[in-house]
């Protein structure tokens, strides 16, 4: 006869702080970032301003289009270091397309394939060869910068003019309507957002992400899924690329430098979890604009760059101290 | 081979099985008949080759050599969903359940219902609520997430997925070894009402009390071969245990005549242990047993000695969870055993790893562990191999006063009796064991004085002769006080 052998697990409870703080936890700090820098009277005035709302949300477009892709991979429990590289390679193809007169459809289809071509050359090492996604990511991030600027012989490729420059501006200011860049960006969102939640491949990607022996014993196709999932992200980062390029008008290699922490940090600011099998759109979507307005704040505060950078890393460390925060268990 | 009866016809025949890795041979003409509606054990030490042959039989490998007939169809799986497609599916010890995602998400995993890749949550929802329902289950909330459940839940969840696809067969590893009485009543319930809708299941567990209570048939495996197999009801366990380990095994544990010396250590709780002494804890999990242990050792927060200290004066610890913190897995078996004593092993720093050495090749030789040599990671031993490394590590010190916390849990019977004599051996050369377990006839059998807690307190402390196994789940439960 044995002693009853009582079971570890926790119980799930109803309404917790710790749930409150996940739900609602990124919204908050967007609300912080934004009192931050209402404070001083003289900064508020542009800041709070609906044409300074525009310049931020146009600035976020491209940390936004970068973080769903990124958050797909994050939910999956992988990471991509290269997408500020994929960026500046794409938005290189994509200037040299248009000086060579490649009508603007055709331009948008090849850079969105390329950002996608990268995403399977990251997807096949990591997925089908069973490296680490740290460093096959690390590797790509110097391959393509290094393509980008092979292909545009180290300096900026110009153009004359085209339409794909009208997606990112925001030049008329009393034009109340948004650059049609961050309706893409909108709806982009929305749909990437139905796919996670409805479709058998957003579940699987969670799935992979919580317990990927476990998907591979139910039958799930890991290796193929998580081929596709960098693909798809690095279809994302080509769409970024071509946004990147809107506002520049120009094909610059050196471009997009760094962006991968802001990107990563919006993801993880916004409810994701390193470890994967967690993370929303919507809360990526609100670490992208935490991430904008704090750059743009910083600028209207007369902030100079190098302060700017030292925030950033600040709170990239805390968001990723509030992730270890949030997934302690209740012993 | 030893047969005790013969079947009746066999829903599942796996006839001349043989599977080696490289150049161990872990499956050699293993052959194993199970009927319609039977409850076949499969007992065998850890390492025998049960999991190998479950593997084979579920899709997960694929055998070397030998047949596998199902419903006398040949049977080949290439993988696990086309075994599950033919009706075999199975649950594994360590619970494969996705924990952020929700209760029907789990069930449908990999066979989701969907028009065109886009899912039908309603249909799934409904799917998991009737397999729910088949295990008596269905007030489950389908929609929380799997993590926030109890283990035991956790496990019905499991069993509902296995159950979706209809399996004629089901393989359960080691069902109860995180369940509680009330739990394994209720599997064993669930295991019934399987029997009775007419699924085999196949039994792997070491708990053999239990398996006399669920089981109808038994197949014993032993160094990958099929060394018996028969009726449970009219075989005795001793038969079981000696077909298992080979040998007789009368006594699981050993005789000793007790001598108690000084009191050396106090544990804490107001408990004195004494030279010479294998002191007991018992009390149900929870009751704060592993607190105590890990407060004496220093390894509370605030407790005013450390580890470190602790191992000086003598004191050595064996926690309760060795994969995590008993062993460092990856690492090789010399260094396991040597690590605290690598600075009286080095000189100037410079570690001396011939000593180091030296320490594995006495211990693999005294504990008979089971290894290539002393350079294999200890993540490549078996349970009960990798506890014997762990407890060398204590021996090796060589510590005076032994903290052990569940020291043979999940470990095979011959194991248990290994370390069960090294534990009386100890005492008598007058060391002192302290000893935590869950397991009732371990602590009346080898034990001095037997203290139970309850609700983090020490309740009572008696010599083992004045405990009857009712007085002590009293004491445990808090109910009496005697």
């Amino acid at each position: 006869m044995d002693y009853p052998r009582q079971s570890m697990g926790s119980a799930g409870t109803g309404i917790s702080m710790k749930k409150l703080i996940a739900q609602f936890g990124p919204f908050f700090g967007l609300l912080l970032v934004v009192g931050l820098f209402s404070i001083d009277r003289e900064v508020r005035e542009f800041f709070l301003s609906y044409a300074n709302f525009k310049i931020v949300l146009t600035q976020t477009v491209i940390v936004a289009i970068g973080a769903l892709g990124m958050t797909l991979i994050i939910i999956s429990g992988g990471i991509d270091l290269s997408v500020g590289s994929v960026i500046a390679f794409t938005s290189v193809v994509g200037a040299l397309l248009i000086q060579h007169a490649w009508p603007a459809w055709a331009v948008v289809l090849v850079v969105i394939a390329a950002g996608g071509a990268v995403g399977l050359l990251n997807g096949a090492a990591i997925a089908g060869l069973r490296m680490t996604p740290f460093i096959i990511t690390l590797g790509t991030l110097g391959i393509a910068r290094g393509a980008a600027k092979w292909m545009a012989n180290n300096e900026t490729v110009n153009y004359d003019t085209s339409p794909i420059n009208q997606w990112m501006t925001t030049a008329n200011p009393f034009d109340r309507s948004l650059p049609p860049g961050a309706w893409v960006a909108l709806g982009l969102a929305v749909v990437t957002a139905v796919m996670l939640r409805r479709t058998v491949f957003g579940r699987h990607i969670f799935a992979i992400g919580s317990n990927e022996a476990t998907a591979r014993l139910c039958g799930v196709a890991t290796v193929r899924n998580k081929i596709y999932i960098y693909v798809l992200a690095g279809c994302f980062f080509g769409l970024a690329g071509l946004m990147q390029l809107s506002r520049l008008r120009q094909g610059d290699p050196t471009v997009a430098v760094g962006v991968e922490l802001d990107i990563i940090a919006a993801v993880i600011i916004g409810g994701a979890s390193l470890h994967g099998g967690v993370g929303t759109i919507l809360g990526s979507m609100i670490g992208a604009l935490i991430m904008a307005t704090l750059r743009n704040g910083s600028q209207q505060m007369g902030w100079p760059t190098y302060f700017q950078e030292i925030i950033i890393g600040v709170v990239i460390i805390a968001a990723v101290f509030l992730d270890r925060l949030r997934q302690t268990r209740t012993d | 081979m030893t047969n005790f009866s013969q079947p009746p016809t066999a829903r599942l025949k796996l006839t001349g099985i043989s599977k080696a890795f490289g150049a161990t041979q872990a499956l050699e003409g293993v052959s194993l008949a199970v009927g319609a509606g039977e409850v076949h054990a499969l007992i065998g030490e850890n390492g025998a080759g049960k999991s190998t042959l479950m593997k084979t039989l579920s899709g997960v490998i694929q055998p070397d050599a030998g047949t596998m007939e199902l419903e006398g169809i040949g049977y080949r799986p290439v993988d696990t969903l086309e075994a599950r497609r033919h009706g075999v599916a199975m649950i594994y010890q360590e619970l494969s359940l996705a924990p952020h995602l929700s209760v029907w998400e789990n069930i449908v995993l990999g066979d989701e219902p969907h028009r065109a890749g886009w899912l039908n949550r309603k249909a799934a929802q409904e799917q998991a609520r009737q397999v729910l329902a088949r295990l008596a289950h269905d007030h489950l909330d389908v929609d929380r997430p799997v993590g926030t459940f109890s283990l035991a839940e956790q496990q019905i969840i499991e069993i509902a997925r296995a159950l979706l696809m209809n399996p004629r067969v089901l393989i359960m590893d080691e069902p109860t070894s995180s369940l509680t009485k009330k739990d394994t009543e209720r599997l064993f319930g669930v295991i019934r009402q399987l029997q009775g809708q007419g699924v085999s299941i196949i039994y792997i567990s070491h708990f053999l009390e239990e398996v006399r209570q669920v089981a109808d048939q038994f197949t014993v495996i032993k160094d990958g071969q099929t060394v018996g197999t028969g009726r449970i009801e009219s075989t005795s366990l001793d038969e079981i245990v000696r077909l298992m380990v080979g040998r007789e095994v009368t006594e699981l544990y050993p005789r000793r005549t007790a001598q108690v010396g000084a009191e050396v250590f106090a544990l804490g709780g107001g408990l004195q242990v004494r030279a010479g002494e294998i002191l007991g804890i018992g009390g149900l999990i929870g009751a704060g047993r592993t607190e105590l242990l890990r407060n004496a050792f220093g390894l509370a927060r605030g407790s005013r000695s450390s580890p470190a200290k602790r191992w000086a004066e003598g004191v050595g610890f064996l926690s309760e969870d060795r994969k995590e913190e008993g062993l460092m897995l990856p690492l090789q078996m010399s260094e396991n055993v040597a690590l605290p004593k690598y600075r009286q092993l080095s000189r100037w720093g410079w570690l001396r790893t011939g000593q180091v050495a030296d320490a594995a090749r006495r211990w693999i030789g005294d504990l008979g562990i089971k290894a290539r040599d002393g350079n294999q990671p200890v993540g490549e031993l078996s349970g009960g191999n990798q506890q014997k490394v762990a407890l060398a590590r204590l021996l090796e010190h060589p510590a005076k006063i032994f903290l052990l916390d569940e020291p043979t849990r999940g470990i095979d019977v011959g194991s248990k009796a290994q370390i069960y004599e090294l534990i009386a051996d100890l005492a008598s050369k007058g060391r002192s064991v302290v000893l935590v377990s869950s397991y009732l006839p371990e602590l009346f059998g080898l034990c001095d004085r037997i203290a139970v807690m309850s609700r983090g307190e020490v309740v009572a402390c008696r010599p083992t002769a004045e405990w009857t196994e009712q007085t002590l789940m009293s004491a445990a439960i808090g109910t009496a006080v005697a």
